[in-house]
């Protein structure tokens, strides 16, 4: 287990660099709130979800929706990490005529429906769910959201009618880091009290600290034994979380790092890279 | 006209706003967590009791703003012409447009020069979404000088605007006649072919008719800023003296400016027109000058399409 977690730390710091390397060759995109989706996401890929990255079409795969999807980055380094596509798609991110669009693009393998339009994901994962109740399958739905994002009137629609249709197969996670794009969620349009308000609508929820791999583990584990209802983990994350600079610094919401900023944030995540090989050796 | 100063539109939206609003204390504005980006940050810093965040909540916006709009007040409302259009279409139709409110939906980063973003984010259809709907006018500036123009004539004229402007700076187009809705202009004068454009596709033109130039071809190069009520004796009047037509936007073909322009020769005076525009796909990713090229939005293919318009 120790093992296993370690693993997905590292798993977690690479795709962070993977994060920054992608976004400053590409020149615009978002980092703040890939680098606080990165454990969220490293956990569901190289862990919890099933999948077949030689076969991106298996039938009984768990579905992913990306619903915030300007945080695509996060999920292009997770798919090429686990082989949806090879390493050097990576570096032509938001350029003409590639794959990797600014963007998810259902094209890209590994995306099962494109997004970028905020507030609709969640309807989404939710006919998935359907789909699958429908056709009595076991596979799972996943649905990652921004807490900005869940301001928009479409997300309770679909909060509303996951629960009145006891979609069980169905866990959302709110990306929770406390920023949108003019300011602080609580400023600009408040959500709390977010937990409660879930529960009001009838889900299952869960907080939990969304950069501890060991309570995401656990929140996603629990959400597999819900019955009759969806589940939502509230994972409390940092915007920009692991460079020192991005964090909570809501700028960089939609800004890339120039040159200079990449190499401090690379050299920053080296370092936390070598600070875990040596606690590593400790087990 | 190649030292042309490069200006933002929103810049001029944001700053003709605060004006508005020393002048107006029923003047409001209300945007969805994009406010630095259309620049109603400006507004927002002077008065921010007249300012209204809704979030990322564009259509509780938009059917506010038609609350808002009933009881006197005159509403700016911004964000992403992808976001102030296909998001809130229901809500512009039934609440503002039905009811004949007072709101101006001034939206940014419309088009394919959105660039990186992606298909997403590049809003190809919003004319052709509001130009259905009765009482809703359109306007689509072609530079600052004249988006400053198109604000303030929507601040005076009663009843729902929809103004398109870009994300890129444009650069500020010499020539212009003075703005008023629903009257197109010529901003340069020739005798074969005339390319009738609107927003950043002026620019283009008067790039293409330099091109013609050169090719001993003379073209008439018109700013129809106001697609609805678009000026339907200007248009049939342009028809009638050039042997070719071309219109250019930055929007599908369908929908937008070229059926507009086709809708009134249709009827009053027939005649072949040749569209630039997007040729119902969705965009991708890309920088805007790529774009323009991949899509064939470039001064030199509108060159090829007025070129074309003689030969047959
Ligand atoms: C419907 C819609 N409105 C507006 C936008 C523009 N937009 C992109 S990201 C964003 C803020 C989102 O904030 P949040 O969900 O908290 O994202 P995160 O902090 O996780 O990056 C906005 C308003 C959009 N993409 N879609």
């Amino acid at each position: 287990m120790k093992k296993k977690i370690v693993q997905l730390r590292k798993k977690a710091n690479k795709i962070r660099r993977l994060i920054i390397e992608m976004l400053s060759k590409a020149g615009s995109g978002h980092p703040g709130g890939s680098l606080s989706s990165t454990e969220i996401v490293t956990c569901l890929f190289f862990e919890v979800m099933r999948y077949n990255s030689e076969d991106p079409d298996w039938p009984e795969r768990d579905r992913f929706h990306l619903s915030k999807g300007h945080c695509c980055p996060v999920i292009y380094a997770a798919l090429a990490l686990a082989g949806h596509f090879d390493m050097g798609k990576l570096w032509n991110l938001r350029k003409i005529d590639s794959l990797l669009q600014g963007h998810p693009d259902w094209r890209i393998p590994g995306i099962e429906v494109g997004s970028g339009s905020l507030g609709q994901g969640l309807s989404v994962a939710l006919g998935m769910g359907l789909a699958g109740k429908l056709d009595k399958k076991d596979w799972r739905v996943y649905c990652l959201m921004g807490d900005g994002e869940i301001q928009e009137g479409n997300i309770w629609e679909a909060a509303m009618a996951a629960a009145h249709f006891k979609v069980d197969n169905l866990c959302g996670i709110v990306d929770y880091n406390r920023f949108q794009i003019d300011g602080h969620i609580e400023e600009i349009m408040g959500l709390e009290p977010l937990v409660n308000k879930w529960e009001s609508f009838g889900w299952h929820t869960h907080q939990c600290d969304g950069h501890n791999i060991e309570e995401l583990l656990e929140a996603f584990a629990e959400a597999k034994t819900v019955k009759q209802k969806p589940t939502v983990i509230i994972a409390n994350t940092v915007k920009g979380k692991g460079v020192s600079f991005m964090e909570h610094v809501v700028d960089f919401h939609g800004r890339a790092p120039n040159n200079k900023e990449r190499e401090i944030a690379l050299a920053e995540l080296e370092e936390i890279e070598k600070l875990m090989e040596e606690k590593d050796e400790q087990f | 006209m190649s030292n042309s100063e490069y200006l933002y539109t929103r810049d001029a939206y944001g700053k003709t706003l605060v004006e508005l609003g020393r002048a107006d204390s029923n003047v409001v504005v209300l945007d969805a967590d994009l406010s630095g980006s259309t620049r109603t940050a400006m507004f927002a810093k002077e008065f921010p009791d007249r300012f209204f965040n809704f979030g990322v909540a564009e259509q509780n916006m938009m059917a506010s703003a038609a609350g808002l709009a009933s009881c006197g007040k005159i509403v700016f409302v911004s964000t992403f012409a992808m976001f102030a259009t296909a998001r809130v279409l229901d809500q512009i139709r039934n609440s503002v447009c039905y009811n004949d409110c007072n709101v101006k939906i001034v939206a940014t980063h419309a088009g394919i020069t959105v660039g990186e973003d992606g298909a997403s984010h590049q809003a190809l259809e919003d004319v052709a979404f509001l130009r259905a709907i009765p009482g809703m006018k359109i306007i689509v500036p072609c530079d600052a000088e004249e988006t400053k123009d198109a604000v303030i004539a929507a601040y005076r004229n009663k009843g729902p605007f929809y103004i398109r402007l870009g994300r890129s700076k444009v650069p500020v187009i010499p020539d212009k006649k003075e703005f008023a809705v629903g009257k197109a202009y010529v901003i340069r004068e020739g005798e074969d072919v005339a390319i009738l454009s609107c927003g950043i596709m002026v620019w283009e033109a008067l790039k293409a008719a330099k091109i013609l130039e050169n090719k001993n071809i003379s073209v008439t190069v018109a700013n129809i800023h106001t697609i609805k009520p678009v000026d339907e004796g200007f248009i049939v009047n342009l028809a009638k003296k050039h042997k070719g037509l071309v219109v250019c936007e930055e929007h599908q073909i369908i929908g937008g400016l070229y059926s507009a322009v086709c809708e009134v020769l249709s009827s009053k005076y027939p005649k072949k027109i040749s569209p630039v525009g997007i040729q119902d796909i969705f965009g991708q990713s890309g920088a805007p000058e790529e774009l323009m090229k991949k899509y064939g939005l470039s001064a030199e293919a509108i060159a090829d399409k007025a070129a074309g318009t003689l030969q047959d």
